[in-house]
């Protein structure tokens, strides 16, 4: 079986023909044993010789030991009141604080679930227009951060145990000489900053020291390659009819994504098969879940993106453009894009992608002022963040002048450049040269061994702050909790270096804004309520900024402030260069959750599926089809097998790395995967995956061509997630396009097959009194994401199992998210997403074979799971089509790290070893929200329980609600044509129910 | 060859006959009795506190009502302990030499919580909420007994889950009227059963199909 008696086989198939791994599709003898053990390959295999005879014997015993074990005495629990209780602390219930996380400079707004000065839980914060509810995956896990046992915890010098005291009084012992030089020898390492207070303390920095330099280096949101652009640009998605990317991955990159995705979002969850959809174009190299959410998808290399671009200025009519290059599929392509631009001139928009270089984001512009969307679906404004926005060029001047000796004191905050810096400036020789080395982080990293001082940082968690979000909208970042381990502010630092160290960051960052208030800060701030009131007092101010967690009056995107202005953009005069224009290409593109290898140490992070390989636990190099077949390796697994490891060469240098065909990627294109290869990071993330950083320049820190690739003929063992509980091909997803819909609604249930009646069951049909819960997603609206299992993995208490008992299928993750390829394996046709979590089926197969009845039915419909009932069968996970049960093969969750403790939900039970658990409908959310409500005499509103994926998920994909009340949601969405039951053909009858994807393809892209 | 079992070996068989099943029946005794026993359950058993703590001297004999000191029992699952400045409100004032109160003293002194073991102890994976029981008309009494009359705090009920399921199979048995439920000395009327139907609906108790649900409790 080889790439061509495959695209022979989908030629023949009548219909839509969905795959979730090129495995499946290749339908190898091997991945059917695979497909068709009861259990995976060693999942219930016995390894040690135990005969029948000692089998009995344990049998015998254990048998003996349960049974005396159940009147064993509870172990003594101490209850430990407050001396002096807070303010507002009910005992057992949480209290929301708003505040926001800083990432790439920007800042995620959130609500933090805090349980007697434990936060256990962010949500996103509703008010505010960066969030509006949700949050991203980054968010979500950054709680597991904080508690992570493995932070720094003590300030060092040169590997001696110091205090903060000794720090602060070192610090102006060394600065002190710097002052008659004007500061020449000072040097300023940090990441993109937006904070006004902490610009501000460097601002006083560098008028006090103006010879020094500041420089930014941040792998990921900082790094740009042919140039930052000159202006940011902040779409509107929601006003947005055709969307056109360039290499952008809206969806997905950075904290704006939240925002934006729910933008787009709405522009898909269509009520009547009457309603517009809007049509997403994606032009991009690397397979992203925003060209999956695409009609129309263009896979190219990102060296060629620049030429498309120009190619469609100049269809959309704009003269002047130079480089335009489209042959081919690609010129029917950008004909098609530009005939539908110019069709919603003023409601669409052309986005340009971070890694693409300057002279893309002018076409884009370019392209927006000619059509009118400027000022409607986009605005273009000045950069946000403060620091250089040139991170390469900064790092390289920065390394320069280290080499050069003129370096004597080097401040890093927060970043990690020994690790991360590009491979050509060979970073850590130069930091030899540098006389005081100065280092602020989370972790104890491989920047920190290098470092003289090593300071530890404070979670976000644990000090004040203020940020920017992407809409320019300034939060307040309060502490939920003391610093854990004496962790330590960026503001305090730099407050110290400037001789006001003695302050603590509350005081720090109110003293900014009480001087912004009388106006005497250099950035002139309008401070005005959501109703546009001005404070009377500074104090009114700042409760009310804590409060709500921003200030409303700082948004760009609610309408009370104007972006600042930016001049007017210019067309390239040529096309970018790339060092090399033949050969493969390399792509550089950064972990979705752990980014460079920050987040290495989060085994939240860690375990969650990647999007589309679903690789968990490594990185990897993604190839398409037809590029594995070129170099002759296996383009799919054998059954459970191992992944071809390959030499990627660049420049000189080499890397091994185990390649893994994703379909989408263009051909001709490696795609290096940042963050894997930590040396230094803790007990979870240290060895996890391989480190590319070897191979990134400093001029090209995206992509280039003129890369090698060599087989190596070994392999390497990934645990992807993607094979994992398959349905074999019983239809589970269902996708019809627009036209067709309109035409006949019907459509979509004509897709399954018949589905037995409630009657025809030998169980009676139950009447339900009360509530009867349910849930609907909606397909058309889920991007892919994976926030919404991040997100229950915080809410549940779920536990992280590694690498290799997720190769084993044992990943304890409660929802999934399944993903369809649609069509030839090299150039998917489409790509469908479908959050799996347990269907609490009416007619639960599960049930009805428990031989100890610790699942059964409540009287909501809920498919209840009583842990402490189970003794383990493990049945109904056999006896479940949907495959959503898990089984705490060995005790996973963490009872032994008292640091972790404090994070988890006390709402929800910790499982323990040989017990099932699957989703509950977040069933302490319910219980909460039904005895408020009958206490305060009242039914429990529609939208009042939010279960944890439906709260998080920027796409408002999840509805949850009672199908008893004909007015809510839920039963709204599931009255809709677009609504099937998965496997409903079955007779479980779930009440989880999905509505399917419908596609708005362009008439002339056939 | 001579034989292996003597004789008397046939007795024995004989009698274990009897014997095995006995004991089998009677390890099984043990074992159950065992397990509702109040050695197992720690029913009615004195604990050891950091002071000697008199429920029947506060509640009972100066008639402090319950939600002086456990403050959150009507607006949370968790009743409350008191905080040690709850403690020094009056101890501020009277008793303020006396020794048995040095550790609240020393509490509030050295900003140092008190650890108090706790009495009525459910399983970690049982979700048991004050809050709704105090709202349905569920008297403190009903649970934890007579705790105005206790010297020394002790767990008044079995707390097995056959006893929690006794009211949740018939909540008529126990309801009192709302403005009872703080009330020590409430005494059930004669027609409970009647009082407790009548209840029941005018608070909208839920159905016993829905008391007896898993998940109401467990989760």
């Amino acid at each position: 079986m080889n790439l061509s008696d495959i695209r022979n086989r989908l030629a023949g198939l009548e219909g839509r023909a969905y795959w979730r791994s090129l495995e499946e599709l290749a339908d190898t003898p091997a991945f059917n044993e695979y497909l068709h053990r009861e259990f995976p390959a060693n999942a219930t295999e016995f390894t040690d010789p135990a005969g029948r005879r000692q089998f009995l014997k344990l049998m015998g015993a254990s048998l003996a030991l349960a049974g005396v074990s159940a009147c064993t005495r509870q172990p003594e629990e101490k209850l430990v009141p407050y001396v002096q209780q807070p303010e507002n602390v009910v005992p057992g219930r949480p209290l929301f604080f708003a505040t926001a996380m800083p990432i790439g400079g920007r800042g995620m707004p959130l609500l933090a679930e805090n349980h007697m000065g434990r936060p256990t839980k962010l949500e996103g914060n509703p008010d505010h227009p960066a969030s509006l509810g949700a949050t991203d995956v980054l968010a979500q896990a950054s709680v597991l951060t904080l508690y992570d046992p493995d932070r720094s915890r003590t300030i060092l010098y040169r590997g001696e145990v110091k205090t903060w005291a000794s720090f602060t009084s070192a610090l102006p012992l060394a600065l002190g000489p710097l002052r008659t030089t004007g500061g020449a020898g000072l040097r300023l390492l940090t990441e993109p900053i937006s904070s006004p207070s902490l610009l501000d303390q460097i601002d006083t920095l560098l008028a006090a020291f103006p010879q020094a330099k500041w420089h930014q280096w941040d792998p990921v949101y900082g790094a740009v390659q042919g140039g930052a652009p000159a202006a940011e640009a902040l779409y509107r998605f929601d006003r947005a009819d055709v969307v056109v990317t360039l290499d952008a991955d809206v969806l997905t990159f950075g904290p704006a994504a939240v925002r934006y995705t729910k933008d787009f979002s709405s522009r898909r969850r269509i009520g009547t098969p009457q309603d517009e959809l809007n049509r997403l174009y994606a032009i991009e190299p690397v397979a992203t879940l925003t060209g999956a959410n695409a009609d129309h998808r263009l896979a190219v290399k990102a060296r060629e993106v620049y030429g498309i671009a120009a190619a469609l200025a100049s269809a959309v009519g704009l003269s002047g453009v130079t480089g335009a290059s489209a042959s081919g599929e690609a010129a029917k392509f950008v004909a098609a894009v530009a005939d539908d631009l110019k069709a919603h001139r003023g409601t669409s928009v052309v986005v340009a992608g971070d890694t693409q270089p300057a002279a893309v984001h002018a076409i884009a512009r370019a392209i927006n002022d000619a059509l009118g969307n400027t000022g409607a679906t986009v605005t273009y404004a000045a950069p946000l963040v403060a620091s250089p926005l040139d991170g390469g060029a900064s790092l390289a001047e920065l390394v320069k002048d280290m080499q050069a000796g003129s370096v004597d004191v080097l401040l890093i905050i927060g970043s990690n450049p020994v690790f991360t810096a590009p491979a050509d400036l060979d970073f850590k020789s130069a930091l030899d040269k540098v006389k005081t080395r100065i280092h602020l982080g989370l972790y104890y990293d491989e920047t920190a061994e290098q470092c003289h001082w090593h300071v530890p940082e404070a979670h976000y968690l644990e000090s004040w702050g203020d940020v920017r979000a992407f809409d320019g909208t300034v939060s307040l970042i309060q502490p939920l909790i003391a610093p854990l381990y004496d962790g330590r502010a960026a503001i305090e630092v730099i407050a110290s270096a400037n001789g006001v160290g003695g302050q603590s960051t509350m005081d720090l960052v109110k003293a900014y804004w009480t001087r912004a208030f009388s106006g005497q800060t250099k950035t002139a701030w309008t401070l005005h309520d959501r109703q546009g009131r001005a404070f009377p007092t500074v104090d009114q101010f700042w409760r009310h900024a804590l409060h709500d967690g921003f200030v409303a009056s700082t948004s760009w995107l609610a309408g009370t402030a104007a972006a600042p202005a930016t001049p007017a953009g210019t067309l390239p005069t040529a096309a970018p260069a790339t060092a090399s224009a033949t050969g493969i290409e390399i792509i550089f593109r950064p972990d979705p959750y752990l980014l460079d290898g920050r987040n290495a140490n989060n085994g939240w992070l860690q375990e969650l599926p990647r999007p589309l390989s679903k690789v968990t636990w490594d990185n990897v190099a993604y190839i398409s089809a037809n590029t594995a077949d070129r170099y002759h390796v296996p383009i799919w697994r054998d059954g459970n097998g191992e992944q071809p490891l390959m030499e990627i060469k660049y420049q000189g240098r080499s890397v091994t790395l185990p390649v893994w065909v994703l379909p989408g990627t263009a051909d001709d294109v490696v795609v290096v995967i940042l963050g894997g290869g930590r040396e230094k990071s803790g007990r979870v993330g240290t060895g996890v995956g391989h480190n590319v950083f070897g191979l990134r320049t400093s001029n090209a820190l995206w992509f280039d061509g003129g890369a090698d690739l060599t087989p190596t003929g070994k392999g390497y063992y990934i645990s992807s997630t993607q094979n994992h509980f398959l349905m074999e091909g019983r239809h589970p997803v269902r996708v019809v396009d627009a036209e067709e819909y309109r035409r006949t609604p019907a459509v979509v249930a004509e897709l399954g097959r018949e589905v037995p009646k409630p009657e025809d069951s030998l169980y009676p049909v139950h009447e339900y009194k009360g509530h009867r819960w349910g849930m609907a997603i909606d397909l058309n609206a889920c991007t892919g994401c994976g926030t919404c299992i991040v997100a229950c993995v915080a809410e549940n208490n779920i536990a992280v199992v590694g690498k290799m008992q997720v190769a084993k299928t044992r990943e304890m993750h409660w929802l999934r998210v399944d993903t369809y390829f649609e069509g030839d394996p090299a150039s998917p046709s489409g790509v469908y997403h479908q959050p799996v979590p347990c269907q609490q089926c009416e007619n639960a197969p599960c049930e009805v074979v428990c031989p100890v009845a610790a699942t059964s039915h409540s009287d909501e419909g809920l498919n209840d799971m009583v842990y402490n009932r189970c003794v383990g069968t493990r049945y109904c996970s056999n006896n479940c089509p949907y495959k959503v049960r898990r089984f705490n093969f060995f005790l996973y969750s963490d009872f032994s790290t008292p640091e972790l403790w404090a994070q988890r939900n006390p709402d929800v039970t910790i499982r323990s070893r040989g017990v099932m658990e699957k989703c509950t409908y977040c069933v302490q959310r319910i219980n909460l929200a039904r005895i408020d409500a009958k206490t305060e005499e009242r039914p429990i509103r529609d939208g009042e329980i939010k279960t944890a994926c439906e709260q998080v998920c920027p796409a408002d994909a999840i509805v949850f609600g009672d199908l008893n009340d004909p007015a809510s949601r839920v039963v709204k969405l599931k009255a809709q044509q677009r609504n099937y039951g998965l496997l409903e053909d079955l007779g479980t009858r779930p009440r989880t129910s999905y509505l399917a994807k419908v596609k708005n393809p362009n008439p002339a892209l056939g | 060859m001579s034989q292996i079992f003597p004789r008397s070996a046939n007795a024995i068989a004989k009698s274990s006959l009897a014997v095995v099943p006995v004991v089998v029946l009677l390890l099984g005794w043990v074992v159950y009795t065992l397990m509702y026993s109040s050695w197992a359950t720690k029913q009615n058993e004195v604990v050891e506190q950091p002071i000697q703590f008199s429920h029947a001297h506060h509640a009972g004999g100066e008639g402090f009502d319950c939600r002086y000191c456990h403050t959150s029992v009507e607006q949370s699952a968790f009743a409350g302990i008191p905080p040690t400045k709850t403690c020094m409100n009056c101890h501020s004032q009277i008793w303020t030499n006396a020794p048995m109160l040095e550790p609240v003293r020393a509490s509030l002194r050295d900003n140092k919580p008190l650890e108090w073991t706790r009495v009525n102890d459910l399983p970690d994976f049982v979700y048991f909420s004050h809050k709704i029981h105090i709202h349905q008309g569920v008297g403190c009494a009903t649970c934890h007994g007579r705790v105005d009359k206790m010297p020394l705090m002790v767990q008044a009920a079995p707390l097995l889950m056959g006893w929690c399921l006794d009211c949740h199979r018939a909540p008529e048995k126990y309801l009192r009227p709302r403005d009872e439920v703080f009330n020590m000395a409430y005494e059930a009327p004669a027609n409970q059963l009647e009082l407790g139907r009548q209840l029941k609906a005018e608070y909208h108790v839920a159905s016993v199909e829905h008391l007896t649900s898993c998940s109401v409790c467990h989760r």
